[in-house]
């Protein structure tokens, strides 16, 4: 009575193949991680050294370090983020709390939607003519971390929004029925418990804004500069950029430079992404609802 | 202030009063023609089947209910004497007055003192309440819901860590400094286990002549245990409104007798 039947053991083969299959097509998506990893450290590891990280380039680019580029995308990114930061936050804070359900209310959410799908050489040309043209901020630090802070944005909002959302409805419930304003209660309430996410999703956001090439490339970030930025006015070498240049513009480039340049750029992102995590989990164990 | 709110509701004999109280969810009318007058310092209980707007009409006084923007309200609600509805009157002073108590206690994620000095710190216009005055507030409210023994060594420990029963004891706690003139009580006791029922139930029973209580319950033996008064509803309608004791033992309708005995709900 309890014996496997043909048609069980049918059954079971199929379940086995597909698992196996799900376990290959996860495999395969690890893959490439591994692969890319490997041959940057096998290939560029040995370039990397306190002089690469902190000299200038010499020699036409073909040698010495990358410090410019290195310092110039801690600056895009900063100034960026000081912008996106907080306009995406305040956004988010409105249209969780605030925000009542209208029309104008789904269009804005549709307008951060789309604004997330635009392609990131439409917002460099959307920055040439905003900030470069438009505001008369010319290619410079500025108008590179703006037109970032734009692509940026919708994400900032996003996730700000879904952490704020998370809030349990009680709490803010509770807040009201003490006769808390929609103030008191973000401010003492929502906003404590809804940061972790936020800084989670900016950290993200950060480790993806290092990467940007294009919305840079025409807005401030410059092929090579003999010194570093001054000001928010001045151009800027970029890490992005600058990888991108050694390994297509330059002839007589040695074959690590441009391998030490991206372990470098994807180490600054790995090392964001694994803070990020770090951070949340801490946060999430302390945590208690 | 305080004084001229004792005036007047030394004068009035009623907490809540109730006329012509209809409410509609969109197009679907949960209240018909609610009169009602909810004597003050006792506990009023509200019972009836599921969807019989009990709840309706508990959210509909502290006008919390409009939150939901599909609802529409018409009628008259008094509390202590004043027209909640009225145009000039300020919400959060309504919130302050009729405290409110959920069916899921409901602490905010810190600690026990702050859920407790919460509601007086939002009131205390600027001036920071000095703290020895904040732990006379925080012991006060807690000895006054007979959780102090339990839980004075641990003050600044997270008040989610609590027990169920300690949890709805604080949601009380933190609603006295404020010293709120009606309690609303929302199935206050049906996410606890017996022990806990019977707990928060002595302490609501302890809490009457303070303060005016209405509390909605689907226990029909709670409402007979803990209320003086209590209301019968059905399909949105006041059915019956008679001391307790009265309408479990000689009801006067053929629904109240139904439904007190089991027969639907």
């Amino acid at each position: 009575m309890f014996e496997i039947s043909e048609l069980n053991k049918r059954n079971q083969k199929t379940q086995k193949l597909f698992q196996i299959l799900f376990l290959m097509m996860t495999l395969m998506l690890i893959a490439p991680v591994v692969i890319i990893l490997g041959t940057l450290i096998y290939k560029g590891g040995a370039i990397i050294s306190v002089d690469f990280l902190f000299t200038a380039p010499t020699d036409g680019m073909t040698a010495g370090g990358i410090f410019p580029a290195l310092f110039g995308t801690v600056w895009l990114v900063a100034v960026a983020l000081l912008v996106s930061v907080p306009v995406g936050v305040a956004a988010a804070i409105y249209l969780s709390e605030y925000a009542p359900d209208n029309w104008l209310t789904r269009i804005i959410n549709l307008a951060i939607i789309n604004l997330a799908g635009v392609p990131s050489i439409v917002h460099a040309l959307f920055g040439v003519g905003a900030f470069v043209i438009f505001f008369k901020f010319g290619t410079s630090i500025l108008a590179a971390s703006l037109t970032l802070a734009i692509m940026t944005l919708p994400v900032v909002i996003v996730a700000s929004k879904e952490s704020l959302q998370a809030v349990p409805k009680a709490f803010r419930e509770a807040c009201w029925n003490m006769g808390a304003t929609r103030w008191q209660t973000i401010r003492r309430v929502v906003l404590p418990n809804a940061v972790s996410g936020i800084l989670t999703g900016v950290i993200l956001e950060v480790s993806r804004t290092t990467g940007e090439t294009a919305p840079i490339m025409f807005t401030g970030a410059a092929f090579f500069l003999p010194f570093l930025p001054q000001s928010v006015f001045d151009q800027t070498m970029a890490l992005s950029l600058h990888l991108f240049v050694v390994s297509t513009q330059v002839p007589g480039v040695p074959d690590e430079l441009p391998y030490g340049v991206a372990l470098v750029l994807i180490g600054m992102v790995l090392l964001m992404n694994s803070v990020s995590i770090a951070f949340r989990m801490y946060l999430r164990g302390q945590k208690k609802w | 202030m305080n004084t001229t709110a004792e005036n007047v509701s030394s004068q009035i004999d009623y907490a809540i009063h109730t006329d012509a109280l209809n409410l509609w969810y969109g197009t679907f009318q949960a209240l018909f023609d609610v009169n009602l007058d909810i004597k003050q310092g006792i506990i009023t209980s509200l019972i009836g089947p599921s969807g019989c707007g009990k709840s309706t009409f508990l959210r509909s006084v502290n006008r919390i209910n409009e939150r939901l923007g599909y609802v529409r309200t018409e009628g008259l609600i008094e509390v202590m004497g004043q027209n909640v509805y009225n145009e000039n009157v300020e919400l959060i002073q309504v919130r302050k007055q009729i405290g409110m108590v959920f069916q899921r206690p409901n602490p905010l994620p810190i600690s026990i003192r702050d859920n407790i000095i919460f509601g007086h710190k939002l009131h205390s216009e600027g001036r920071k309440p000095s703290i020895s005055e904040q732990d006379d507030i925080i012991e006060a409210a807690l000895r006054k819901v007979l959780l102090w023994d339990q839980v004075k060594d641990r003050l600044n420990s997270k008040a989610t860590e609590l027990s169920l029963e300690e949890q709805q004891k604080l949601c009380i706690a933190r609603l006295l400094p404020v010293k709120p003139s009606v309690l609303l009580m929302d199935e206050p006791c049906s996410a606890l286990d017996p022990k806990g029922t019977e707990a928060v139930e002595e302490l609501i029973w302890d809490l009457r002549g303070e303060y005016t209580i209405l509390i909605v319950t689907h226990n029909m033996a709670q409402a007979r245990r803990a209320s003086e008064e209590c209301i019968f509803m059905l399909m949105g309608k006041v059915i019956e409104h008679t001391a307790t004791e009265a309408m479990f033992v000689t009801p006067e309708h053929k629904e109240t007798a139904d439904y007190i005995e089991g027969r639907y709900g």
